[in-house]
């Protein structure tokens, strides 16, 4: 059976004609789900959430209605939401679209959420290359609070939050909650360690913070619009809602695809969605979601037991787009960003590629990953110059295993995850990369670093 | 100083969006360098100043995040996306092809000061490599092939008095910028 698309966040900002203006969303139904929202008390509202199942947007998938449940309620503190648009994770394109294109989708779920947790103040963390998209949800907040959505008031309730666009300064750490709450303060994007700062409880300015991706608040409008309970039967059980695939890369039909969680799989993503490989070429790999998240081969067999007791056995193309299936094949949904390779790539200079990135990206606090990216990075990049040493593939992979699970932040994962990955599965054309040069043979035209 | 008035004014207004000054350290900091076009130590003194905190602790946020800057730049800013997504569709043939057309070697400015060519990582716009940032606007699906053509187009912005002046519409590099 082929397999569709169901757009419930992209349903309306894809419409000829659809604007970014508030009529337009009134026109299409906006902000009815609010109404709901405060209708009901703040606490039901939360429940609707966790019985939704809804799993967080921002690449770690934790269950929402379980992030809001953390918030320390005891400590007498005002309590803050934290919206994470500071969309940075290569290969992930997926946030954009909602705030160039719908940004009262996301304002609506904003509103919404902050009346659940009831947050004094609300910040929207976007990234600082989205300048016009910062002026767009300016706009949109301003149009918001003239007819009650935001702000004072809000529809009567009684209850009030104010929402502040914060711009970032083009660093991929604070995309990471703590990094992005130190940012918020005014201060370098140093992630902070946990315990004792969990966001619920020692987040912003010491207070108890939710951090949510902008997509998470989004998907929260529709929670509120079907009911948790409806909202449960889309997708699969564990996963709910829809997933926005963001394909990029060395495909015919590269873009965006929103389709219900584990209703179809990487090969229907991959061909029927995204028309297959490009002309002449072979899919090789893919990086399923977003760069962090480990690689996958094709021609791999995947084999084990889902959580459900249900064994499989599974090829690339097999595998259903759903986090508990993906994740049961050693790798992530993540950010749904997928990036594809195929067999024009030296995966060496694809390595080498996001060394470089993460390298880059390091904020420098945990001495693990500040010197294990910069050496991953300076040792791929040999390898792809012409003095890579046959030792260097064993190495990178010491050097890799040497940083995860040693720093203070999840970025020592993302820098050591893509090799430990990459290599056992790449290690024989990597040696052949080397050899190649030490010979003076022709490599892949297509240049990476 | 010589900042314009009107960043002045915006500064008191920005400051009280905040329940403690010093998150308006950021916004501050982009307000003078829009005006500016880059940040001396005098203005990271009057951001000191402003939001209650030393010059250095100022200094400290300038110094981590790649969009501020301490000198000037050329009159028109080109960021080409190096990451994965975009290198797959050939952002590193169109590095080296601007380099060529714009006589500019890619992390410094043009002799002329007309431009400031830059390799930077991801800017979140991955299905439609390669993806460069021109100033205030997002270009999409520049192949290598385009490159002499979308240099020239960078080159006649020059001359054009109502740069960046126009107001953005949908779905135009302005818009998605």
């Amino acid at each position: 059976m082929s397999a569709v698309e169901r757009p419930l966040i992209y349903a309306n900002l894809r419409k000829p004609g659809y604007s970014i203006d508030l009529d337009c969303y009134l026109k299409h139904g906006g902000y009815e789900a609010l109404k709901k929202a405060v209708a009901m008390k703040p606490d039901e509202v939360c429940k609707e959430v966790e019985i939704s199942g809804l799993r967080g947007r921002g690449g770690a998938g934790f269950p929402t209605g379980m992030k809001w449940k953390f918030l320390d309620r005891k400590s007498g503190k005002p309590c803050y939401l934290v919206v994470n648009a500071d969309e940075s994770e290569p290969g992930t394109f997926k946030d954009r679209q909602i705030i160039y294109k719908d940004p009262h989708q996301m304002l609506e779920g904003i509103a919404i959420t902050a009346w659940a947790i009831q947050a004094k103040q609300t910040f929207i963390y976007i990234r600082g290359e989205f300048q016009h998209g910062a002026k767009i949800l300016e706009n949109a907040i301003a149009e918001a609070k003239a007819k009650g959505f935001l702000g004072n008031n809000i529809l009567g309730s009684g209850y009030s939050c104010d929402v502040v666009v914060h711009r970032g300064g083009g660093c991929y750490v604070c995309g990471e909650e703590t990094g992005l709450i130190e940012s918020l303060e005014g201060k370098r994007g140093y992630p902070r360690i946990k315990p004792p700062y969990f966001p619920a409880v020692l987040g912003v300015y010491n207070c108890p913070t939710i951090v949510n991706n902008a997509e998470t608040l989004a998907q929260v409008k529709h929670v509120l619009t079907f009911g948790g309970a409806e909202f449960a039967k889309i997708g699969v059980p564990g996963d709910s809602g829809t997933h926005i695939w963001g394909v990029s890369g060395l495909v015919k039909r590269p873009g965006l695809y929103e389709i219900e969680a584990g209703k179809a799989t990487f090969g229907q993503l991959l061909y029927d969605f995204c028309g297959g490989p490009l002309d002449g070429r072979k899919f090789k790999a893919i990086i399923p979601g977003g760069s962090s998240t480990k690689i996958l081969k094709f021609g791999e067999r995947f084999k084990g037991k889902l959580p459900n007791g249900q064994e499989f056995d599974w090829a690339l193309e097999d595998i259903p787009l759903d986090s508990n299936s993906i994740a049961a094949c050693g790798t992530g949904l993540g950010t749904g960003g997928t990036i594809v390779i195929d067999d024009s790539v030296e995966m060496i200079q694809a390595l080498s590629n996001l060394n470089a990135f993460y390298a880059h990206e390091t904020c420098g606090q945990c001495t693990p990953c500040r010197e294990g990216s910069l050496w991953l990075s300076r040792v791929s990049k040999r390898i792809t110059t012409g003095g890579g040493l046959e030792s260097d593939v064993p190495l990178l992979l010491d050097i890799a295993n040497q940083v995860a699970g040693r720093t203070i932040c999840a970025h020592g994962e993302a820098v050591a995850w893509p090799v430990q990955s990459a290599v056992p599965k790449f290690k024989d054309e990597y040696l052949d990369s080397i050899k190649r040069r030490q010979k003076g043979e022709s490599v892949s035209t297509l240049k990476l670093i | 100083m010589s900042l314009k008035p009107s960043t002045l004014s915006q500064a008191d207004t920005i400051i009280a969006q905040y329940p403690q000054k010093r998150s308006a350290t950021m916004p501050l900091l982009h307000l003078v360098q829009e005006d500016r076009g880059y940040i001396t130590q005098d203005d990271m003194a009057w951001v000191a100043e402003k939001v209650g905190v030393t010059p250095i602790q100022v200094l400290e946020v300038v110094t981590f995040y790649p969009m501020f800057r301490q000198q000037a730049i050329g009159r028109r800013h080109v960021k080409v996306c190096r990451t994965l997504s975009c290198a797959l569709r050939g952002s590193y043939a169109l590095m080296e092809s601007l380099e060529k057309s714009l006589n500019c070697p890619r992390g410094e400015t043009s002799a002329d000061g007309n431009f400031t060519l830059e390799f930077v990582e991801c800017i979140a716009d991955c299905g439609c490599g390669p993806v460069v940032q021109v100033d205030h606007a997002l270009h999409e699906n520049i192949a290598p092939e385009k490159a002499a053509e979308f240099a020239d187009q960078i080159k006649n912005s020059l001359k054009d008095s109502n740069y960046g002046k126009n107001k953005p519409q949908p779905g135009t590099p302005e818009w998605n910028g």
